[in-house]
Formats: C-alpha cells, sequence, structure tokens
C-alpha cells in the first residue's frame, strides 16, 4: 500500500437537517486518480468540496469527522483555508474562466498569493499552459479573453490556471460533462499526466471515463461509500451488488 | 439480479444465452451420437453427426456477432463484462467439442474397414464424458459454480480413463498386430473424448470467472476451493 | 395533432392578441407624443424674448429714481430689471453723466406676451397701438432669451431664469451621489457577500425592500425630523435636501446593487475560492467589476428619480423663492421640479411658457442621466 494523500474517517455532513455524508471513510492515494462514481445527489461532489473545505461557505452546512492531508487535520481550527485551497485546487464541471485575458487568468492566483514577482510571471504562465496542454493552442493569444476559447480549451485553462498555483492534490467535478469527446480525450489524456505529479480526485458520470483515467474508484450511493478499490476490480468484479447493478446499468 | 435500465441489453443477453445453450444441445447429441456410431459400428449415425456439424459452426457465428455487437454497443461492465468475455471463450471450446466429436464420428468411418473386436471401456467413458459435457452446460445455464466444481473435479477420472485405455490399446496392439489399425483409431476417439471433458472443464472454469469473477484456470483443486471460499489467492 | 379548425382558431388567438399589444402600445405612444408636441410648443416661445429700443437719459434723478431715466411713454412696456441696472452702470460709467443713448432694454413680459399673441397678456389698451408701431418701426424686436439660462428666479416674468434651480439641483445631486452611493453599494456588499443569512439580516433585507415603496413625502418628513430638527442643518439648503433625496435613493441603490452582485455567477466566485481568494479578494477583484455596470446603471436610474423628487423637498422648504444660484451647501436653494411647480401656480401668463421649458429643461437632463446609463452599462458590460 502506498501513502495515503488524503485520509477521511468518519466523515459526516449535514445540510441544515439533511445529512448528506453518513460517515465516510476513505483513503486517496498519492499520485493516483481515483473516481468517485454514483447517482446523481448520491454525495460525490459534497465529499469533493469536503476536500478543500468549499463547504464552508454554505450556509447550514456542518462537518464532523476527520480529514487528514499529509496526516494535517484540515479541519483544525488553526488551519488557513487560502493555504488549504492553494494545496488543494479545484476544477469545476462547467469551465469558468475569469473574463480576463488567459494570461491574467494564470497569473492571478500566484500573484494574489505572492507566490512569484514580475519576472517569474512569464515563465509561470508559460509552464502551466504547457502542463495542462493548452500552450500550443494559446501561445499566440495570451492576451485576448480566456473566455473567447472553445469549452475543452476554456477547461484546460482552468487546469492550468489550478495548477499555477502548485498544489498537491487537484480536485475535479465533472471536468469534461460539458465537453464533446475529443476534448474529453485531451482532459482525460491530461489527467493520465498529470498524475505522476498530482494526487488527483475526479467526480464522473460517465463509468467509460472513470475506468479509462482512474487508478482507484470510489462508489458512493445516498451518502455512503458502498465500494471502493482498484478500478479494474470494481469494474469487473465489485464486492458489492450495488455497485454491480450501478456499473452495469441495472439501477433504479 | 435487476433487470438492466435498457430492456434490448437484457434481451441480448438472453439471446446470446440461448444460442450458447442451443449451440450445446447440439453438441451434446454430436457426441453422445458419435461415440454410439462407433460402439454400434453404424456408418449412417456417423456421417449423419458430421453433416450436422453445420448447424454448429452456423451458430457459433451467430454468437460471436452477437458478442461484437454488445460489445460495442453496451460496453459492458462488471457481471456483463464477466459473462460477455466468458461468453466469448465458451463458444469456442463448445465448437471444439463439435470437432471433436466429428473426429470420432469420421474414426467410425475409417473403423468400419477393420472393426475393432472390441471397445473396452469406451461406452463407458463415452457416458462419462456426455455427462461432464452435460454438467457443465447446465452449470452455465443456472449459473451454479458447485455443479462447475464438480466438472472441474471429475475431470481428472476422465483423464485416468483415458490412461487406462490407452494402455490397454497398446497391450493389444503387441499382442495382435492386425488390430494395430483398429486400436490406434480407438485411442484417437478416446483421446478426443478426453480432450472433449477438458474442454467441459475450460467451460465450467468460465462458469465460475463469469459468476465470481475468479480465475481458477491453471491452478490446482485445492487452491481453487480455497478462492471459492473466498479467501484471498496469496501471491507468489 | 389538431385539426385544421383547431390550427385556425390557435392562430386567429394569436393575432388577436398580438393586436391587443400593438394597440397598448400605439395608445401609450399616443400619449407620449401628445405630452411632448404640448411641451414643446409651449415651450419654444420661451426661449424668445423682446427687446424694446428706448432713449435713456442718464442724470441725477436716475440715481434715486430709475424710473426717471426714460421717457414716461415707455416706463409701462420696459423691465423695471431693466431698469434697476441702470443706477449701477452710471455709478461704473460716470462719463455717460448727461448723455442720452437708444439702448435696448428687456421688455415688459405684458409686451412680450402682447406680441407672441398669447391670450391673457395683460398689456393696457393705450399701449397696445403705440407697441404694434414700435415693432413695425424694428424699435421692438425678439432675441435668444439668454436670461432665461443665466437668472435665477424673479418675480418679473420676463427676468425669471432656471439657473438657480439647476445649481441647487446640482448641489442637491451631488450630495445625493456623496452620501447614497456609497453607503447604499456599500450596505449591499455587506449583505448579499459577507453578512450572515440569519432572522437579522433577513429582517434588515426586508425592511428594505419595504422601504424602496413607501411614499417619497415620509422622506421629506423624516429628512425633517432629523437632519433639519436634530442635526441643526439650515432649512431649505441644498444640504437638507441633498441628505433626504439620499435617504430615499438608497433602498433602490441597494437593491439594484445586490441583484447587480447577484447576477455574476457563481461559477466565477467558485474559480475564485478554489483558487484560495480570500472573502474580500473575491468581492474586489471578480464580483464587484462584474456587477460594475449594474451598479452603475442602478445608481444612476435612482438618483434620476431622486433628481425629478419634489414632495420630500417640499417639506424641507426648498420651495423657497430663489433669485440667486446658491454659492454654498448651506444656502438657501431650489431644484428644478419644484421651480417648475412653483412657476406653474404663478398666475402670469408669461411664467406659463417657463413653466414648460423649465419641464423640458429637467427631461432633457434626467434623459442624458439615463442615456449615460445606458452608455456607462455598455461600456463596462464584461461578457462571460
Ligand atoms: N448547497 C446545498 N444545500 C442543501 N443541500 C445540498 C446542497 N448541495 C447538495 N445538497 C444535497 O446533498 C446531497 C448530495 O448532493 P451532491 O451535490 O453532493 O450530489 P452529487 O453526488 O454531486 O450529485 P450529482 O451527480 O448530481 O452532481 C443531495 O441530496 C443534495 O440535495
Ligand atoms: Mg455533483
Amino acid at each position: 500500500m502506498s501513502k495515503a494523500k488524503i485520509s477521511v474517517s468518519n466523515l459526516k455532513l449535514w445540510y441544515g437537517n439533511n445529512e448528506a455524508l453518513h460517515g465516510i471513510d476513505v483513503e486517496f492515494q498519492a499520485k493516483k486518480v481515483t473516481a468517485l462514481i454514483g447517482p446523481s445527489g448520491c454525495g460525490k461532489s459534497t465529499l469533493l468540496r469536503c476536500l478543500n473545505r468549499m463547504n464552508d461557505r454554505i450556509v447550514g452546512c456542518r462537518v464532523d469527522g476527520n480529514v487528514l492531508l499529509d496526516g494535517n487535520d484540515i479541519y483544525a481550527p488553526d488551519v488557513d483555508v487560502v493555504e488549504l485551497r492553494t494545496n488543494v485546487g479545484m476544477v469545476f464541471q462547467k469551465p469558468n474562466p475569469f473574463p480576463k485575458s488567459i494570461y491574467e487568468n494564470i497569473v492571478y492566483a500566484p500573484q494574489i498569493h505572492g507566490m512569484v514577482d514580475k519576472t517569474g510571471m512569464d515563465e509561470l504562465v508559460e509552464t502551466s499552459l504547457r502542463k495542462a496542454s493548452i500552450w500550443d493552442e494559446v501561445k499566440d493569444k495570451l492576451h485576448e479573453p480566456g473566455t473567447a476559447l472553445s469549452g475543452g480549451q476554456q477547461q484546460r485553462l482552468c487546469i492550468a490556471r489550478t495548477i499555477a498555483v502548485k498544489p498537491d492534490v487537484i480536485l475535479m467535478d465533472e471536468p469534461c460533462s460539458a465537453l464533446d469527446p475529443i476534448a474529453t480525450a485531451k482532459i482525460e489524456e491530461l489527467i493520465d499526466e498529470l498524475k505522476s505529479e498530482y494526487t488527483i480526485i475526479m467526480v464522473t458520470h460517465n463509468m467509460q471515463q472513470a475506468a479509462r483515467v482512474s487508478d482507484h474508484t470510489a462508489f458512493f450511493y445516498m451518502g455512503d461509500l458502498i465500494e471502493f478499490g482498484n478500478t479494474s476490480d470494481i469494474f469487473t468484479k465489485p464486492q458489492q451488488q450495488q455497485t454491480e447493478d450501478y456499473i452495469t446499468g441495472r439501477f433504479g | 439480479m435487476q433487470q438492466h435500465t435498457m430492456k434490448r441489453f437484457d434481451e441480448e443477453l438472453d439471446t446470446l444465452r440461448e444460442l450458447i445453450l442451443a449451440m450445446g444441445g447440439l453438441v451434446e447429441r454430436a457426441v453422445g451420437n458419435a461415440v454410439k456410431s462407433m460402439v454400434e459400428q453404424n456408418e449412417k449415425l456417423a456421417k449423419k453427426t458430421i453433416k450436422r456439424d453445420r448447424a454448429i459452426n452456423a451458430l457459433e457465428v451467430q454468437c460471436d456477432e452477437i458478442i461484437r455487437d454488445i460489445l460495442v454497443r453496451r460496453q459492458p461492465a462488471a457481471g456483463d463484462l464477466r459473462f460477455i468475455m466468458g461468453v466469448n471463450k465458451l463458444v469456442t471450446d463448445i465448437e471444439r467439442m463439435g470437432d471433436l466429436a466429428i473426429g470420432i464420428a469420421k474414426g467410425t468411418i475409417y473403423s468400419l474397414e477393420n472393426p475393432p473386436r472390441v471397445f473396452s471401456n469406451l461406452d463407458i467413458m463415452g457416458e462419462k464424458v456426455l455427462r461432464q459435457v452435460d454438467r457443465a452446460l447446465e452449470a452455465f445455464s443456472r449459473g451454479d459454480t458447485e455443479l462447475a466444481m464438480t466438472v472441474i473435479e471429475k475431470d481428472d477420472g476422465i483423464d485416468s480413463l483415458y490412461k487406462r485405455m490407452y494402455r490397454e490399446m497398446l497391450t493389444y496392439m503387441m499382442e495382435d498386430p492386425h488390430s494395430i489399425s483398429s486400436s490406434i483409431i480407438l485411442s484417437n476417439v478416446a483421446k478426443n473424448l478426453e480432450r472433449i471433458s477438458d474442454h467441459a472443464t475450460n467451460i465450467a472454469e468460465m462458469v465460475i470467472y463469469i459468476e465470481q469473477g475468479h480465475d481458477i484456470r491453471h491452478v490446482d483443486h485445492e487452491a481453487a476451493a480455497r478462492i471459492l471460499a473466498g479467501e484471498e489467492p496469496e501471491d507468489d | 395533432m389538431s385539426s385544421p379548425s383547431n390550427l385556425k382558431r390557435r392562430y386567429r388567438a394569436d393575432k388577436r392578441f398580438k393586436l391587443y399589444g400593438i394597440a397598448a402600445i400605439a395608445f401609450s405612444l399616443c400619449f407620449l407624443t401628445f405630452f411632448f408636441v404640448d411641451i414643446i410648443g409651449k415651450a419654444i416661445p420661451a426661449f424668445e424674448q423682446a427687446y424694446i429700443q428706448v432713449p435713456v437719459t442718464y442724470n441725477e434723478a436716475l440715481k434715486s429714481n430709475y424710473n426717471k431715466a426714460i421717457p414716461k411713454a415707455y416706463r409701462r412696456l420696459v423691465s423695471k430689471a431693466f431698469l434697476r441696472t441702470l443706477p449701477q452702470k452710471l455709478e461704473a460709467h460716470p462719463e455717460l453723466l448727461g448723455t442720452t443713448q437708444p439702448e435696448w432694454a428687456l421688455a415688459n413680459h405684458r409686451v412680450d406676451q402682447f406680441l407672441k399673441q398669447h391670450e391673457g397678456h395683460g398689456l393696457k389698451k393705450k399701449y397696445r397701438s403705440k407697441v404694434e408701431q414700435l415693432y413695425q418701426e424694428d424699435k421692438i424686436e425678439f432675441r435668444f432669451n439668454a436670461n432665461f439660462f443665466s437668472r435665477g428666479d424673479s418675480k418679473m416674468a420676463e427676468n425669471a431664469g432656471v439657473l438657480a434651480a439647476v445649481m441647487g439641483s446640482v448641489l442637491v445631486l451631488l450630495i445625493t451621489i456623496l452620501v447614497a452611493v456609497p453607503i447604499g453599494v456599500m450596505t449591499a456588499i455587506y449583505l448579499e457577500e459577507f453578512a450572515p443569512d440569519n432572522k437579522f439580516t433577513q429582517a434588515i433585507e426586508v425592511n428594505i425592500n419595504n422601504l424602496a415603496a413607501i411614499p417619497s413625502i415620509l422622506y421629506g418628513l423624516l429628512g425633517l425630523a432629523i437632519f433639519i430638527n436634530v442635526m441643526g442643518v439650515p432649512r431649505s439648503s441644498a444640504l437638507a435636501g441633498g441628505l433626504t433625496l439620499a435617504l430615499m435613493t438608497l433602498p433602490v441603490i441597494i437593491i439594484s446593487t445586490r441583484a447587480a452582485l447577484r447576477s455574476v455567477p457563481q461559477s466565477i466566485r467558485d474559480a475564485a475560492y478554489g483558487l484560495g481568494a480570500s472573502n474580500l479578494q473575491v468581492v474586489m477583484h471578480h464580483v464587484l467589476p462584474l456587477a460594475f455596470p449594474g451598479i452603475l446603471t442602478g445608481s444612476i436610474i435612482g438618483l434620476a428619480q431622486a433628481m425629478g423628487e419634489t414632495a420630500p423637498l417640499l417639506i424641507v422648504g426648498m420651495m423657497a423663492y430663489i433669485p440667486e444660484a446658491p454659492s454654498s451647501i448651506l444656502n438657501a436653494a431650489t431644484v428644478l421640479p419644484a421651480q417648475v411647480y412653483t412657476w406653474s401656480s404663478e398666475s402670469m401668463r408669461a411664467f406659463e411658457e417657463r413653466t414648460a421649458a423649465g419641464i423640458l429643461v429637467l427631461l432633457v437632463v434626467l434623459l442624458s442621466l439615463n442615456a449615460l446609463a445606458v452608455y456607462l452599462r455598455k461600456r463596462f458590460e464584461v461578457r462571460w
């Protein structure tokens, strides 16, 4: 067993009086891709948002249990959320570049965190865009608005923007759901490359995608983690009937 | 198990299952008739058996088409994936059994010129092998892993039966050089029967894979039993 | 499948509905056109003013009684506003003493109205032929009424202008902007982006929405009570009026700012938070710039509304007679709509056209403000 990057234990979460997660125990391995699958409303996004405390802003949301990042509880009172989020970046379902230039999109976060000086900016922009495999497509229009790119390019720009703050973990919530197969393939290829440097946790509704890109798969149902395992095991011989029913399309 | 949300998928899987059972039925009959034709030295039955193989081949082609179709359209996963993969192999095994039955029937035709005087335990062996085939198909149709396990265990008996017949034939050949050709034919028939039993074993192993996802090919019985009992296979 | 007759009926119903809509628009357009034609028609004469050539005799008597400067025959025709200036003029130019100069003088409003052939001009019969004769001889002529824009209110209709009111309006508006916009925008940002969602903030929210709907005269009473009686702001001053209007505009600005903030997509906030931006950074770097055009438009429209408001200003005494443009925010001042209202209740015929002209000026200002709002929104709008 390799070391767990993020270790979640007995994590419960309430939205008001509605318990959305009923005590989740799961470990996310470093430098691996873990896919979270499960029917709509089962709590995948909720769990994902717990991992960089994006839930903090939701009114009435309460969390109980432990989430350890490299052994440190991210819900401890002395944790700086800003720092946490630079360590655990997030890519969203809908590509959401800032309505600014591509260049500004990338440098925004490093700037507010004071991570680079003026001279390092150009280099940072280039390396981030290269890592996100979009450099060649945008290198001649760095000062054009990021919103003028295609959906797939926007999503890779968002990934580049996340990479620019040098996180350890990248959370992705259905990153390809708005993209065509080619753009999707590019993102998947990208995820595969990023895996060597980052721990990636992604939510997807596309079984094939989970099977294609992930090393581990976690199946959630109604706020419970039903099954967690190697992706190939989950997709060939799941241990739980619910998992089997879900991935073979026998649900509901 | 629940129905698929896509009803067509269920129908396709059912069709595939039925085709395989039909194919298995034909092969079972072919094996039975082939052995019978040999023991009774019945040329007509032998020729009929050979002719009927076409139906088996046609079914094999049909199965392959459905399998390809399901792979392309449904991208099966988990149980469905194992079923398709298992069936894909199983079809070949069944078709091979058919071919081997033809081999036996052809043996009957060759042996007519020089009929063997004794058939030794051929009829008993034929019956046992037939029962193996029957059990394997039954295990497949019911998803019965215990029955499949029985098939695997009984294969050793068939093997020793074959070895015994082979030695017997050798003795005949040494005693009486005239019986050499018929003895060779008979030992080939026994070899074919043994191979048919092997294919039945393959089918049984596939049934276990389909049902439980364990690959127990190429392991000994004890290890297989342990795997089936749910213990982790030890890595070596 | 619907039968053809059904389909026809549906088409007919569609068409009928469209007709109703067109009729409604045509109806309101008619009103609007009527209104504009009426106002403009009435206002145009106000931009021309009769001037009369009179022989002015500069003598000692003029210093004590300016009427003595012109022949008796003219005294009823020339505006006192002109005569009033003569003593000063003589003082400034002593060399004029003892001379008689022909000078163009502002004509009396009666003369003006008589020549414009308006009913109720009030010119006595005995002067009429004389005026007509002077007009024939080109001793009376019409000139552009510059006084209307360069003078304050006056009891002499021919001398009354909008300058004081415009200046008053500008001062009031400035105060309103300086007070209402920062407070309103800050309140909205706090409520929308920072405030916890609890009973207290909900109560505030409901009350703000209600405030936007209460009659504006109540703000006048509030302003009177707080600013004038408690805080001792001078009555009738631009400060009192501006503060009162700021009170009235606040809810509008708060509501429109909140709407603008809310229209910034959640995904942009998520993106910024996800990158580790703090609450304040998210608001300052992303939300505000995107909401800016909306905030601007909302504020300008709120201010335009304030600009056209009269009722609360009446209460704080801003309907005073103000002949001079106010020189500070503590001086008594009046505003355009109040000026229009004052003129409209004057009995002299000449004030009628000035009322219309005042309305026209007010309309032009309001429309310009609205146009500015549209322009700024177009200018700063960011697409995403
Ligand atoms: N902001 C919120 N306030 C209240 N309840 C919420 C909120 N977000 C999610 N929930 C509830 O929590 C449960 C889990 O939602 P979540 O968004 O995690 O589902 P999901 O697995 O991501 O679904 P999907 O696949 O549709 O994105 C749902 O029942 C949902 O109604
Ligand atoms: Mg979700």
